[in-house]
């Protein structure tokens, strides 16, 4: 199924539109993690608008697809799309990470759109295990989705659920690794190194796909593949760039877990226009 | 006496629960054999999930099965469910306030020869400091089975803790609430109050010491969160003093729970009896009940600490 340039080009300005609100919401908020969410927004904004069967009005829809975010700290990310799809009024947004707020620093399920909390890293693709089995169970249709972060994957957790969703044959669920090479300490390759990732994973008994992670076509076209696998669970390796969108916040370690300032925010904002 | 074990009662009530809903699932990590969850696995195949010695990944796992609607059993011994998967329980099952039911067995030094590696003696601790998280500790084998069924009909995560060997029943003709403490013997000199395995000798204590003109008051506090605060105000005004038994440490489980109400509401004098700050070891049961300082003897001693 190929995506027409229309298609492509609607897609490339919802995620500049994403972009936008991360970076809004993250100067608004005073704290929060620019680097991972601005990495992460070219998959999501393809799969909310585009691959993911779900509705906003009736998030609790039982034959819903389900997308769990494991990387938990780039929730900026998810709550645009969230809002963009109309789970909730775009206002919350501006509540991110203030008291009382559905909007926490982590993702809750008080979040219309957000099947399980998340931020304590490595546990996240068990969680869309729980979901896969879930459907087996029940003869559903749906599909699992599940974003990582690279960085994350030095949890030992991670790698007991990619045993066990191997091994119970899980091809209902895709992941995602926003592969972008950083995690807080540095860069993933002096701090732990994850190479080579996608032997890894392959080993593992997974279906491997490697993309760019910012290309709109490539993307759409690895959750088309991901569809097609029997028999085994899917991952898409999306190399992507921390910060993506904003100069001088890609590749910039600083912006990993620091909001902009406000002279930033502008710029940055004049950046996305 | 009737003698049985928590765990195959455990299995057996799984059953019977998993003909009225189809939505159970039931989770083990490689130890299906000694938890009984072998025993629905082969009832009821396609809702049985072994994990294999991986236990973060299965506590985990039963979120995602709870946010699609399951009720979920999981099982594995009391040390790896609490211990080696905490913060998947914490963050991932309790925060998102789940039906995550955790049966954990081989709790405590009556665990026996396996040692301390495999002797949970802090479980009840960190399952108490986890704000959702309920716990039932059933006194024998009816009990375990109304502890399950009382499991399954409180929303939440709940966390009950069984042991591995056989117990004698002590609460036959008892009825059994949540959340609500038995006094299983009347008495106004103290009180003696107890969970699990120590429910039977907080019994025979309280025998012995009528034998000597005291009377004492035996609770099994089989819910120990949330504790029946009422019962342990009750106690610490009608009697002397408090002694607390639990197969556990003297930190953080039902001795601080019990020392929070008392020292709250109405301060007396509480002697804990538990194991102190000490790892278990190898041994048979009886002998480890001894070694710890948690037998018939010990239980007399810190009443006459009382009285």
């Amino acid at each position: 199924m190929g995506s027409t340039e229309k298609e492509i080009q609607l897609l490339e300005d919802k995620a500049k539109e994403t972009r936008r609100l991360i970076i809004k919401m993250l100067v608004k908020a005073g704290s929060g993690h620019p680097g991972g969410s601005l990495s992460s927004t070219d998959l999501l904004t393809c799969l909310y608008f585009k691959v993911l069967r779900h509705n906003p009005k009736d998030p609790q829809w039982p034959d819903r697809d389900r997308f769990h975010l494991s990387k938990g700290h780039c929730c900026p990310a998810l709550y645009a799309v969230l809002a963009e799809s109309g789970y909730f009024p775009p206002e919350h947004l501006w509540t991110l990470r203030k008291l009382g707020s559905i909007l926490q620093g982590h993702p809750d399920r008080k979040v219309p759109g957000v099947e399980v909390a998340s931020g304590s890293l490595g546990q996240g693709l068990s969680v869309a295990l729980g979901m896969s089995l879930a459907a087996k169970m029940d003869k559903k249709s749906y599909r699992v989705y599940c974003l990582m972060g690279d960085g994350e994957t030095q949890e030992g957790n991670v790698w007991e659920a990619a045993m066990a969703l191997a091994h119970y044959k899980c091809d209902n669920l895709c992941a995602m690794i926003d592969h972008n090479g950083f995690q807080i300490d540095g860069c993933t390759k002096e701090i732990m190194n994850l190479e080579p990732l996608a032997d890894k994973w392959r080993s593992f008994g997974w279906h491997t796909i490697e993309i760019s992670g910012h290309n709109i076509k490539e993307i759409l076209s690895a959750y088309e593949e991901a569809k097609t696998i029997k028999g085994k669970p899917s991952i898409i390796i999306a190399r992507t760039i921390k910060g993506k969108g904003v100069s001088f916040m890609e590749n910039v370690l600083d912006f990993h877990g620091r909001a902009p300032t406000k002279e930033e925010a502008e710029k940055a904002l004049k950046e996305l226009e | 006496m009737e003698m049985l074990y928590q765990r195959d009662v455990y299995g057996q009530t799984l059953i019977e629960l998993g003909k009225k809903d189809s939505n159970i699932v039931v989770l083990d990590a490689d130890l299906s054999g000694s938890t009984r969850t072998c025993l629905f696995a082969k009832e009821f195949k396609d809702r049985f999930v072994n994990f294999g010695v991986a236990e973060q990944n299965m506590v985990a796992a039963s979120a995602g099965l709870a946010a699609c609607g399951k009720i979920v059993f999981l099982s594995t011994f009391a040390i790896f469910a609490t211990g080696r998967a905490w913060d998947q329980v914490r963050n991932t099952a309790a925060y998102n306030n789940f039906n995550i039911k955790i049966v954990a067995t081989h709790a405590g030094v009556s665990v026996g020869p396996d040692g301390a590696s495999h002797q949970a003696l802090e479980d009840i601790a960190l399952m108490r400091i986890v704000p959702t998280m309920k716990i039932i500790v059933p006194a024998d084998g009816p009990q375990a089975r109304e502890a399950v069924i009382a499991a399954y009909n409180t929303p939440g995560p709940v966390y009950v803790r069984l042991g591995r060997p056989k117990v004698p029943t002590v609460t036959a003709g008892y009825a059994f609430e949540f959340g609500k403490a038995q006094v299983l013997n009347p008495g106004n000199d103290l009180t003696i109050i107890a969970c699990g395995i120590m429910v039977k000798s907080a019994l025979e204590a309280a025998g012995r010491l009528k034998e000597k003109g005291l009377s004492c008051r035996v609770i099994n506090m089989h819910t120990v969160k949330p504790i029946d605060s009422q019962a342990i105000i009750e106690a610490a005004r009608e009697t002397k003093g408090i002694v607390v038994c639990e197969e556990h440490t003297v930190t953080g489980g039902l001795a601080s729970a019990v020392d929070e109400i008392v020292a709250e509401n109405y301060p007396v004098k509480v002697m804990r009896v538990g194991v102190k700050n000490r790892y278990g070891q190898s041994g048979e049961p009886d002998e480890l009940i001894k070694e710890y300082g948690l037998s018939l003897e010990d239980i007399i001693v810190a009443c006459g600490k009382i009285v």
